[in-house]
Order: C-alpha cells, then sequence, then structure tokens
C-alpha cells in the first residue's frame, strides 16, 4: 500500500505542514473524470475555504472524456475546456499516477481528509453468461472503444478484423460507436485522434457487415436518436432494418413520448427509404427480439424473443448470426478499487443513498464523510448531462453536510503531499503531455496523438 | 450544419477573449435617442437585454448585442448557471436548455432544426417551448426577452 506513500506517519499530524495547513475544509475526490470534475467545480464555488485534491489512476486526466468518446465526437470533448479551467482553480490540486487500493488506501485518504469523493467510474463489462464467452473471438465493446482511444494496457488487444461479419450483441450508444468505427470510412477517421495502430489495423480491417443485436425491439431500442441519425449519414454505409421487426409500430407512434417518437419516427423512415443494396456499401444491420444463446467459432447463436409487458421472454424459436468477432456491449460495472469500499457485487457499485456511501455493516446507515457520484454510484447510465446533474447533486449535498456538520471539518488534516508520492503527476507535468500529444497529432493532420504508455507519459511529463 | 456550427463557436470563442465588452454590464437599453454621438447611438441600438429566470423564481438580467446567441450572452456575462453550455456550441450536448414563453417561441425566425431536437430530446424538463440557448440568435426585437432555466441543470439550492 505504502509503495510511493513514503513518510505518511511523520506527516499526519499535520505539523510542520505552515504552508498548506489553512483552515478550511479538505476534500478528496478519486477519479479525474465528469463526475470528479463536475463535482470539483461545484464544491468550489459552493465552499469558499475548501480545498480540493483530485486523486487519478492514469497519469492523464477527463477519464472517458478521453477514453471513452468516439474519436469522431470531438465536439463532445469540449467539457475538458471546462474541466481545465476547474484544475487550475488555485484551491485545486491534480495528483495523476496515483491509485486507490495500490498507492494509498481509503482508510489512509480519510485520515488525511474530512471528506472523500469517490468517482473513479466503471472500467469492468457486464457478461453475457453464455457457453464460450471467454474464447479469443469474442471481446468486450469496452475493451474495443479502450484499445481504439489508446488506453494504457489496451493496445495489445490485436481484434481480428480479417473477417467479413461483426456481431454486437447491444444496442446502446456505446455498441453504434463501435458499429461506426468499424464502419466508417478510413479517411474520416484519419483526421481524429483515433491512436495510430489502431487506424493501422482499422486500414487493413475486411469487415463489412455490422449486426447490432438487441433483446427488445424497435421501441425499446437502447441508443439516441444523434448516432442513429449520425449512423444514417455516414458515407458508403447503407443501414438496412429487418421489416418484420416493425409489425404493428407504425400504429404506437402516436402515443408515444416525444424523444421516442421521434427515434422510432426516423427508423420508420429510413425502413421506408430502404432499397435493395449494392454490393460495394458496407452494411449496418439491426436486429431486434434475439437474445444471445451461444457462442460457435464464426456464428452466435439467439434466442427468438417476444416482448411480455416490455421485458423480452425466450422463445423455442432460434437464429444463427454470422459473426467473425463478436463485441459485448450490454453495459459497464465498476470494480471494488478498496477494500473498504462498501460495494455491491451483484449491481457493480458502491452502495450509497443519493451519494452518500452508507457503512459496510448491512445497514442503512451513512457512513459520514464518504461518498460517490458518477457511474461509480448510479450505475453505467446516460451521457455527460446525466452525470454532469448527479455529480453537481452529490457536491450540494457534500456542501449541505458539512454546513450542517454532520462531520467533523474543524480538525486540520494535511491532505496528501505531492513529495510523498515521487511519481505524482501534477497538472503542470499533465500540460507537458498534453502539448507534446498536439504536437505529436498536428504532424498527421489530427488533433492529438495520445500516449499510450505510462512509462512514456512519465517521461514527457519529465518524472 | 455542425460546419457552420464549429466555425461560430470558434468565432465566438475568439469574441470571449476580447475586451470590447464594457457597456454590456451597466448599459440601460431604450436610451439611444438621448446620445448624440453616433456611434454610441448604434452601441446602444444593438443592445438586447434578457432576463434568465431560475426554477426557484430568480431572475438574473444580462445583456447582449444583435447576433450573439443566449449561450453567448450566459458566457459573455458570466451568468451564473452551473454547466450550462458543456460543449459550447457545437449541437452535442443539451445544457444550453431554455423555455421560451409561447408567444416568444412563436415569434423566433428560425424553427428547430433535426440536430437541435435530437439533443433537446435528451433534456431534462423538456417543453413544447424548450430550446438550445446557443441556437438563438439575438435581434434587436428580442430586446426584455424573459427565458427560464429548467430546474435540473440548475438546481434551486445552487442560488
Amino acid at each position: 500500500m505504502l509503495q510511493k506513500l513514503l513518510h505518511l506517519t511523520s506527516r499526519r499530524t499535520g505539523r510542520g505542514l505552515s504552508s498548506t495547513a489553512l483552515q478550511g475544509e479538505r476534500i478528496c475526490i478519486v477519479g479525474a473524470g465528469p463526475a470528479g470534475f463536475y463535482a470539483a467545480q461545484l464544491l468550489l464555488k459552493q465552499l469558499e475555504n475548501c480545498r480540493v485534491d483530485i486523486v487519478e489512476k492514469l497519469p492523464v486526466p477527463f477519464g472517458l472524456v478521453r477514453f471513452g468518446v468516439a474519436p469522431d465526437h470531438p465536439e463532445v470533448k469540449n467539457v475538458i475546456n471546462t474541466f481545465t479551467k476547474t484544475a487550475e482553480h488555485p484551491r485545486l490540486r491534480f495528483f495523476g499516477n496515483v491509485s486507490l487500493g495500490k498507492d494509498i488506501s481509503l482508510s489512509e485518504l480519510r485520515e488525511r481528509y474530512h471528506a472523500v469523493l469517490l468517482t473513479y467510474g466503471a472500467d469492468q463489462d457486464r457478461q453475457l453468461e453464455v457457453a464460450n464467452e471467454e474464447q479469443a473471438h469474442v471481446i468486450s465493446a469496452r475493451k474495443f472503444v479502450a484499445w481504439y482511444n489508446g488506453l494504457p494496457g489496451a493496445e495489445n488487444l490485436q481484434p481480428d478484423l480479417s473477417g467479413r461479419d461483426v456481431t454486437i450483441v447491444g444496442q446502446g450508444n456505446v455498441a453504434v460507436d463501435v458499429a461506426r468505427m468499424l464502419l466508417s470510412p478510413i479517411d474520416r477517421l484519419k483526421v481524429t485522434d483515433t491512436t495510430e495502430y489502431a487506424l493501422e489495423a482499422l486500414s487493413r480491417s475486411q469487415v463489412e457487415r455490422v449486426h447490432l443485436v438487441g433483446r427488445r425491439g424497435p421501441l425499446q431500442a437502447a441508443f439516441t436518436i444523434k448516432e442513429l441519425r449520425e449512423m444514417l449519414k455516414l458515407p458508403n454505409v447503407k443501414t438496412q432494418w429487418r421489416i418484420q421487426d416493425f409489425e404493428g409500430i407504425a400504429a404506437q407512434v402516436d402515443k408515444l413520448p416525444r424523444p421516442r417518437k421521434r427515434l422510432t419516427e426516423l427508423m420508420l423512415k429510413s425502413l421506408e427509404e430502404q432499397k435493395s443494396s449494392s454490393d460495394r456499401e458496407k452494411h449496418f444491420l439491426p436486429v431486434f427480439l434475439r437474445a444471445p444463446k451461444q457462442i460457435e467459432k464464426s456464428e452466435m447463436e439467439f434466442s427468438v424473443t417476444e416482448l411480455q409487458q416490455n421485458s423480452a421472454v425466450a422463445t423455442d424459436q432460434t437464429e444463427r448470426l454470422p459473426a467473425h468477432l463478436i463485441l459485448r456491449s450490454i453495459g459497464y460495472k465498476s470494480s471494488q478499487a478498496d477494500k473498504d469500499i462498501n460495494f455491491d457485487d451483484r449491481r457493480g457499485h458502491v452502495k450509497n443513498i443519493d451519494g452518500r456511501v452508507l457503512k459496510s455493516n448491512g445497514s442503512d446507515e451513512v457512513d459520514a464523510g464518504l461518498y460517490v457520484a458518477g457511474w461509480l454510484g448510479t450505475g453505467p447510465t446516460g451521457v455527460i448531462l446525466t452525470t454532469m446533474n448527479t455529480a453537481f447533486a452529490v457536491a450540494k449535498t457534500i456542501s449541505e453536510d458539512i454546513k450542517n456538520q454532520i462531520f467533523d471539518t474543524k480538525s486540520i488534516k494535511p491532505g496528501l503531499q505531492v513529495e510523498e508520492l515521487p511519481q505524482t503527476v501534477t497538472w503542470k507535468h499533465w500540460q507537458r503531455i498534453d502539448s507534446h500529444e498536439q504536437k505529436l497529432g498536428q504532424a498527421k493532420g489530427k488533433p492529438r496523438e495520445k500516449i499510450v504508455s505510462i512509462d512514456e507519459m512519465l517521461k514527457v511529463a519529465g518524472i | 450544419m455542425l460546419v457552420a456550427n464549429t466555425i461560430r463557436n470558434t468565432a465566438r470563442l475568439a469574441l470571449r477573449n476580447g475586451t470590447g465588452y464594457l457597456w454590456q454590464r451597466s448599459a440601460p437599453t431604450n436610451l439611444t435617442r438621448t446620445f448624440s454621438l453616433g456611434i454610441a447611438v448604434r452601441q446602444q441600438q444593438d443592445v438586447v437585454s434578457v432576463t434568465f429566470v431560475r426554477a426557484n423564481g430568480d431572475k438574473i438580467k444580462a445583456s447582449g448585442k444583435v447576433g450573439d446567441s443566449l449561450l453567448d450572452v450566459v458566457v459573455n456575462n458570466n451568468v451564473d448557471l452551473d454547466g450550462f453550455g458543456a460543449c459550447e456550441g457545437t449541437l452535442t450536448c443539451s445544457t444550453c436548455h431554455l423555455i421560451f414563453k409561447t408567444n416568444d417561441y412563436e415569434k423566433l425566425p428560425d424553427k428547430p432544426g433535426d440536430e437541435e431536437l435530437d439533443m433537446l430530446d435528451l433534456a431534462y424538463e423538456l417543453t413544447d417551448t424548450s430550446r438550445l440557448g446557443c441556437q438563438i440568435t439575438l435581434s434587436k426585437d428580442m430586446d426584455g426577452l424573459e427565458v427560464h432555466v429548467p430546474a435540473t441543470i440548475n438546481d434551486a439550492r445552487a442560488a
């Protein structure tokens, strides 16, 4: 636990820290993604003496904005400008390359801060739980996204793109992102910050048909309309719906709430305009009412399902879809970074009520001073806006608890010290990595070329 | 659409760093005739005042000039709305969601396009008179406009 953390005991009391041991609440946020940055932004605003430290496992900030958002959605990454403003606030410090549960424990953080907010997200994925899932041609969409986005450790995935058919299980926006990356003309991706090795692999890809399979029907489709519209406009890609999936759908459109109505109308319009395909095009093939049954060498078998009160029930009928590569995209889940975190293994998130973490004793009692926000607390749903709203709400809860003196904020807490953690990547270090990446990208006409190796990140940072 | 927007956004970012906005802070409107200097008159005529009404009823007065978007007004006046305009006007989020009075909504010259409606569909508290602030360009006849900010963007407790 103390591999990097030196001098912990001598510093614990906070004596001799004249420059930093000022009055004010010390709050530690674990995880530098959208939830962490949005919570920090509001805490700094609402508590005028508080000091916030953000601890991040990786040497680089922004979490899923850097490693999740698709490279061809650079506008979504504009939130980085706001996060950077927050990071440069005089009462905020960034501790990159510091891993909870490895370099520092939760109990150590709680000794050093008045409050700790966990926002380290969801780094695992849900399993299909069918036979042969561990085979090499079955990979998680999460890993595939991490691969093209340059998450350290994901660079060796080597997805097999030598076959014609890819079957994606799941129909959320991650599934659509992955389908779009597989079907996009390579020139469209060359101007994005897709990692160079992924561009190289995608340029050799033989994939022509991507099936996007969901258990339920078009009225329950999980992708949002923007992602669908983008797919429909993708050059040289034809979206082909199955007419039988839409039986009786048109009659229900008028009763739907506006967002669902517009999404359904767009699918119906696209279905209506669908013509027989020419051979030169690539195909995006949404398939509804099919539940995963089993995996074989270059096929996947699905149960035909029926909708009963909005849930999919498998029938005896089955269908096989060609699947040289299978991508599992049925949701993320979080992991327990530290043994002291009260973690719900089944649901894959931290047990909490409105962001207040519950005590591990099985009661509904709140562990005062410990909070959770973002996907780690809510489960992996929603767009950045959703995370922003919930992170703001938890930050307000923290501010209110502090104002109501729910836990101690009067004692002096030392916080972390950069000198104790010699390999810490500070914000200044990150700025060096950032400008280096942008320079590398510029030479290739890309917004940046991400550094993928942690050692190289540290080298560029000057550590 | 997106390209045009990105260009506009770049222009706005450039403007944001400028300093020529002093008149915005105190400029009372409808005083045009008292000015004798031609340039001042023109500037005054270009000023459009807008009031943002929070869910808790708080009113925030701000002003922009003809051609600014409502997102520009929030940014240039530092209007205190947390998280507003996260994607900086590129039509990829719905954090600048504003709710118009029916009359005002109907007077808006441009109807929302598909891309704007797509983002609005993800907004909380969507109404029939919802628009994205980044897509509304100020014109002189909008002077005195009052728009509501949905609670979920800026919770009443934040005030």
